[in-house]
């Protein structure tokens, strides 16, 4: 039991003091920024990016898992009490939760909640130790033509699984993959999108692409349409369960990760498919079926484990393959570019000491959870009374913090609101955040990795498809193209039929 | 994009303005296909007899990813007559039933831009509670004994956090001079 031992080295590396602050900080904040309205984990990780200046990796890897877990467990606060989801993963949360609060089990609620996302995220974890060993070494040897073809698959999954038009997804990548042009080329030296500009030539770094996308646009859409009386949350007490209450959920808990963990770690669209799944699935299950859409606890339970588990899916492939699947593993990955740091199957043999002190960090991470969301619940929910104004004024500021960060010019400041107009421009005509996102972070790397493989393969195409795991991945690439078009064909001739 | 410059004659105003208002998504094309031109002109003037290292060189991928803006742009435009309309994103705090709140947006925009002015001369405390005062005054709130103190407060601890705890320096300014 190898990935047991490392494992163990991991709690030694988590446990210590200041491993154990940063957890600490991490949950608190992802806990606070999933309750918050308007504030999701990617655009919480990205105003947090100017840390790594400052932070050993370990310590900052810890304190951003923290907040990814953290703010699953806050987003169905908001769900349950609110009915207001502001993010897709937590919109099922709403379904069954909202309902139950209302009714007076708003406090059920939130126990079956805060449960599902210990037993998910536990068991997701479990299941991360078990196959990212595994599949690291499996992934071990791949070379530039392999990571060309996990990066195209990135590209292809967040545009056409993600969102619902291709058309937009696709500007958006494109948008993404322009600003990523910017700079010198990194082979040559040649500049390109400079314009003669000595700021440009560095490139536009990522933090203020990441920041001015995710914070500043989303704080001046807000702006736009801001309503005017902010919903009430339900008052709640403590959360509690009952006897039947836990009869009714456990096995529910257990079902959910088994949905939501092979769901995070395809490119997928993270948790927003498989919390919906566990809902159906639940819903089919149930020996309560007259209560579903008045409050079925079980509504509540199944998806919000899958939920977490969902996300530990998606560090097994950032983490193994440096393959993003969500907005917040794409944030991480800016991250681990910030260190220097390649995420992929050499992670776990070069930096054994942040992979499973990262992975250790988890489990502790979800222990203080629990800890801090089951008898703390109706004080987080106090911070949906923050007034609006400051919240998101407070946005503007840490973006501006985060940017001038960077390099102490002024220029990235007025970059920040440019990228933020985008944003913003992108956000009322429905192009997704996240595939630009993606183009920025990983365009750069991809061409390197093409232009690598070429050369070695002497300019023929064929050295990019000479490997199996490159062949493999291009398959899953045409099957992602197809899906669709099948999807339509099956139903028209059920329809037909 | 409804411009004042373009007002058609007087009897087909109503009618062509507001095709326009309702086909706006078409100008996101034209800035696509404005990014497209811009991206692969700098691509086809780029200068590259400086040892290339490969068959593939610097201007191959901006050339790629021009050609995809201007597919995408003519793509979009097809989408968009067709009657395709982007969806506006939702969210907790945002009410989609009321018409974009232009005055905000400015507003924040300038106080953003002032603030990145003075970060300089007036240094980081000052001119971040400015910003976040600013902004809050911008979005809405009017407490005067308590916006500015909040935003003094706010700007202290983060210049301190960052600027002492965490080592990113941030300009102090004559504030911090005096302190």
């Amino acid at each position: 039991m190898n990935a047991l031992n490392s494992l163990l080295d991991g709690f030694g590396t988590a446990l210590t003091p200041i491993n154990l602050l940063w957890a600490v900080i991490g949950v608190l904040l992802g806990t606070a920024i999933g309750v918050l309205p308007g504030i999701g984990p990617a655009m919480a990780v990205a105003l947090l990016l100017p840390v790594t200046y400052g932070l050993d990796p370990t310590g900052a890897f810890i304190m951003f898992a923290g907040i990814y877990y953290g703010a699953m467990f806050g987003g169905s606060t908001t769900s349950i009490l609110l009915n207001t989801p502001g993010e897709s993963a937590a919109v099922v949360a709403a379904m069954e939760g909202n309902p139950m609060a209302k009714s007076g089990r708003g406090a059920q609620a939130l126990a079956a909640a805060a449960v599902g996302h210990f037993a998910g995220g536990l068991i997701g974890t479990l299941l991360l130790v078990a196959l990212a060993p595994t599949v690291a070494k499996l992934a071990v040897d791949i070379g530039a033509p392999d990571y060309f073809a996990i990066m195209v698959l990135a590209f292809i999954a967040v545009t056409s699984v993600l969102g619902s038009s291709r058309i937009r997804g696709l500007a958006s990548l494109l948008i993404g993959l322009t600003l990523g042009l910017v700079g010198l080329d990194q082979m040559t030296g040649q500049q390109r999108l400079t314009f003669g500009s000595l700021q440009l030539a560095d490139g536009i770094d990522v933090v203020i692409v990441a920041v001015g996308l995710f914070a500043i646009g989303e704080a001046l859409w807000v702006a736009a349409h801001l309503r005017r009386r902010p919903p009430e949350p339900i008052p709640v007490g403590r959360p509690w369960l009952g006897r039947d209450d836990v009869n009714r959920t456990w096995k529910s808990w257990l079902r959910g990760p088994f949905i939501g963990f092979p769901f995070g770690a395809i490119p997928a669209g993270g948790a927003e498919i498989p919390t919906f799944l566990s809902y159906v699935t639940e819903k089919r299950l149930s020996k309560h079926k007259d209560e579903w859409g008045k409050g079925a606890i079980e509504g509540v339970a199944g998806p919000e484990s899958a939920a977490s588990a969902s996300a530990a899916g998606t560090l097994v492939s950032m983490l193994t393959l440096g393959l993003p699947t969500t907005a917040v593993a794409a944030v991480m990955l800016a991250a681990f570019q910030q260190y220097g740091i390649q995420p992929g199957p050499l992670l776990f043999e070069r930096e054994p000491d942040l992979v499973w002190g990262l992975i250790a960090s988890l489990f502790v991470g979800m222990v203080l959870l629990l800890a801090l969301n089951l008898p703390l619940a109706p004080v987080w929910a106090k911070l949906l009374r923050i007034p609006r104004p400051y919240l998101y004024a407070g946005i503007m500021f840490f973006a501006a913090v985060g940017a001038y960060a960077v390099g102490g010019e002024v220029i990235d400041l007025v970059i920040l609101l440019i990228i933020g107009l985008i944003g913003f421009g992108m956000r009322r005509y429905g192009l997704p955040v996240l595939p630009a996102v993606i183009g920025v972070i990983l365009g750069p790397n991809a061409e390197q990795q093409l232009r690598r493989a070429l050369q070695i393969s002497d300019g023929s195409v064929t050295g990019l498809v000479n490997t199996p795991f490159a062949v493999t991945v291009y398959a899953v690439i045409v099957l992602l193209l197809v899906w669709p078009l099948l999807r339509k064909a099956v139903t028209r001739s059920r329809a037909a039929a | 994009m409804t411009t004042q410059t373009d007002i058609p004659p007087a009897e087909t105003g109503g009618d062509q303005r507001s095709w326009l208002r309702e086909h706006s998504e078409l100008g996101v094309c034209a800035l696509l296909l404005a990014l497209g031109v811009l991206v692969l002109t700098d691509a086809l003037t780029m200068d590259v007899d400086i040892a290339q290292r490969g068959p593939v060189g610097p201007k191959t991928v901006p050339i790629v990813v021009g050609a995809g803006l201007l597919v995408i742009a003519a793509l979009l435009a097809l989408d968009v007559l067709r009657g395709g309309r982007g969806q506006a994103e939702g969210g907790e705090d945002i009410d989609l039933s009321e018409p974009a709140d232009w005055r905000t947006v400015l507003l924040l925009s300038g106080v953003f831009l002032g603030a990145a002015v003075l970060i300089e001369p007036l240094g980081f405390p000052v001119a971040g509670a400015l910003l976040f005062w600013g902004a809050a005054f911008a979005l809405g709130s009017r407490r005067i004994d308590r916006d500015p103190l909040i935003a003094a407060g706010l700007s202290l601890v983060t210049y301190t956090v960052f600027n002492n705890l965490l080592g990113v320096p941030l300009p102090g300014g004559p504030l911090m001079g005096v302190l």
